[in-house]
């Protein structure tokens, strides 16, 4: 449905894009994840036709996103990454207007206001103006907008930023609610939101595509190199080198406190029961032992290593997080 | 609905829930309101003059008196006040991102262009409308005639039009409403300009083509009630050209 040919995009002397090539199928959900920067905004932008890419083509639903503007805008529903809004009209106003310009006739229009509004949870505020909305139903209208010609493919840049936890799980079910009858491409960069909604991950990092694999193995690839945090209550000069002689333990650090340590385990072993016992039969006052979530930057950091297994013990730990 | 209707139609209703458009009107009609009063009281001062130094009855006229340096002084005020009309059509879609939404739809840049274009337009002929009250008014009290003023406002319109495609090209190079407003001011006083400095440089090739190339002459002449297919052409180029800098613009928005 969506297939990228070595797309290569400059801004004067900067590349924004390098050479990338990826294709997502009929009714995929797929996630593009990477830090602020890292090129997703261009990518979907020449998506959508926006804007030409420097080198390489774009097909969407088989047009040709140079040769067929107007097909591959007629087949693509875009939320930018700020909702393109007019906060002066109301929400009935907007989305008239957004039927409009999508060339909906006034039926069709009429049909698909009463399914968009149902569907995105807006019929309650239809007559409000937008200005006046808060921050998560300008989002949902921003979602209306891209769902109301009812296009096949979706590509929704950061959907769920500034939205409260609610909100977010919201959206999040909306959006897997479209999948199978819509192509969607969504980008975040929140590794567990790629995770939770999407069946492939596409992960880009300055303008380049590190790795495209489905989150349960990404997820493996992760877990390979886990890093444990353990905070006791009693300071002890002699644990930072004890925690070392535990079996399964790569590397210890000095966490963000004189009393957090921040332990790297071996792929695959478990050592927190071990761990446990060994901290309290040492008495310094077991405080909390959980496991670090992987934040984007690791994972970046481990998918671009070639062997994760054997990474430097003398490489900086992740710091506090 | 075509979408150039589509785009008319939006462009109305957000001009019409913001004040600026009710604020920049009520400035202009009071404006030309006074200086049509002054000029009306100052013509009947002469006429009274005129009658006690002659004794007798005496008719001025009235459109070389009222409605020549009335259609003036409306130009001059619309340099001012067209600026802030159009400095909000492509200057804010950008600071609000709705460009993106404009430009990824099944819609033509032209539409997009023609379609803002199209709607200050009326704005601005709803502002002409309504001056149009200071004829009508003293055609109860005094005799002219009709035609210089109907070609007045043809040059009002003309003239306006011109102003506007300006102001439309200056809007759709920033996304910063006052620059914009700035730019297009900054164009207007100098293709004004460009008609004083072909006055300077005289009866000359370079003079000539300085003085077509303002808007000053073509103008003056529209008010003084002469028709020239000349004038006309010069608006309708004029306004085709700043169009399609328009387009350009916003069509190069994209590309960077």
């Amino acid at each position: 449905m969506i297939d990228v040919q070595h797309v290569t995009k400059r801004y004067g002397n900067a590349t924004a894009l390098d050479d990338i090539s990826f294709s997502i199928n009929k009714g995929e959900i797929v996630a593009f994840l990477g830090p602020n920067g890292a090129g997703k905004t261009t990518t979907m932008r020449i998506l959508t036709g926006f804007m030409p890419p420097t080198l390489g083509t774009v097909r969407i639903a088989g047009f040709d996103c140079l040769e067929t503007p107007w097909e591959v805008k007629k087949h693509i529903g875009y939320l930018p990454e700020t909702p393109p809004l007019y906060l002066e009209l109301t929400v009935s106003e907007y989305l008239t207007f957004v039927g409009r310009i999508k060339r909906l006739s006034d039926d069709q229009l009429a049909e698909r206001m009463d399914t968009i509004m149902t569907q995105t949870g807006l019929a309650d505020v239809r007559g409000r103006v937008i200005g006046h909305l808060s921050r998560g139903y300008r989002q949902r209208v921003g979602l209306a907008q891209a769902l109301l010609h009812n296009p096949p493919v979706l590509i929704l840049d950061e959907p769920t930023t500034g939205l409260d936890p609610n909100q977010i799980i919201e959206i999040r079910e909306l959006i897997k609610s479209l999948a199978g009858s819509h192509t969607i491409l969504l980008s975040t960069h929140l590794l567990a939101e790629a995770t939770a909604i999407c069946q492939r991950v596409i992960i880009i990092h300055r303008g380049r595509i590190v790795a495209v694999d489905t989150p349960e193995q990404l997820g493996a690839k992760l877990r390979e190199s886990e890093t444990l945090s353990l905070t006791v209550r009693q300071s002890d000069p002699d644990l930072l080198e004890a925690l070392h002689q535990i079996p399964g333990v790569i590397r210890v650090s000095q966490g963000a406190t004189a009393h957090t340590y921040l332990l790297d385990t071996q792929m695959g072993r478990d050592i927190r029961e071990e761990l446990t016992q060994f901290v309290v039969s040492r008495n310094v006052g077991l405080l909390e032992l959980k496991t670090q979530p992987l934040t984007l930057e690791d994972a970046f950091k481990v998918l671009t290593q070639t062997d994760t297994s054997s990474g430097p013990s003398t490489s900086t730990p992740g710091g506090p997080h | 609905m075509n979408p150039v209707h589509t785009i008319v139609a939006k462009e109305l209703r957000s001009a019409f829930v913001s004040p600026v458009v009710y604020v920049i009107a009520a400035i202009f009609l009071a404006i030309v309101g006074l200086l049509a009063y002054s000029a009306a009281a100052n013509s009947s001062n002469q006429a009274i003059r005129l009658m006690q130094i002659q004794n007798t009855y005496a008719q001025l006229n009235l459109n070389d008196m009222l409605f020549r340096p009335l259609f003036r002084s409306i130009n001059l005020i619309l340099m001012i006040v067209l600026p802030l009309l159009t400095m909000r059509l492509f200057a804010e879609e950008r600071k609000l991102r709705t460009f993106e939404l404009l430009l990824t739809s099944p819609i033509g840049v032209n539409e997009i262009v023609s379609g803002k274009f199209m709607s200050v337009i009326i704005v601005y002929s709803g502002l002409l409308s309504l001056t149009s009250l200071i004829p009508i008014t003293l055609s109860a009290y005094a005799t002219f005639d009709w035609r210089p003023i109907y070609l007045g406002y043809v040059a009002l319109f003309l003239q306006g039009s011109l102003l506007i495609s300006i102001g439309l090209f200056a809007s759709a190079l920033t996304e910063n409403q006052i620059i914009a407003a700035f730019l297009s001011f900054g164009c207007i006083l100098g293709l004004w300009m460009l008609g004083a400095l072909g006055g300077i440089v005289g009866d000359t090739t370079i003079g000539h083509i300085l003085s077509y190339l303002s808007f000053s002459e073509h103008y003056e002449r529209l008010i003084r009630g002469l028709f020239n297919l000349k004038d006309i052409l010069y608006y309708a180029s004029g306004i085709a050209f700043m169009w399609f800098a328009a387009h350009q613009a916003v069509d190069a928005y994209r590309w960077k």
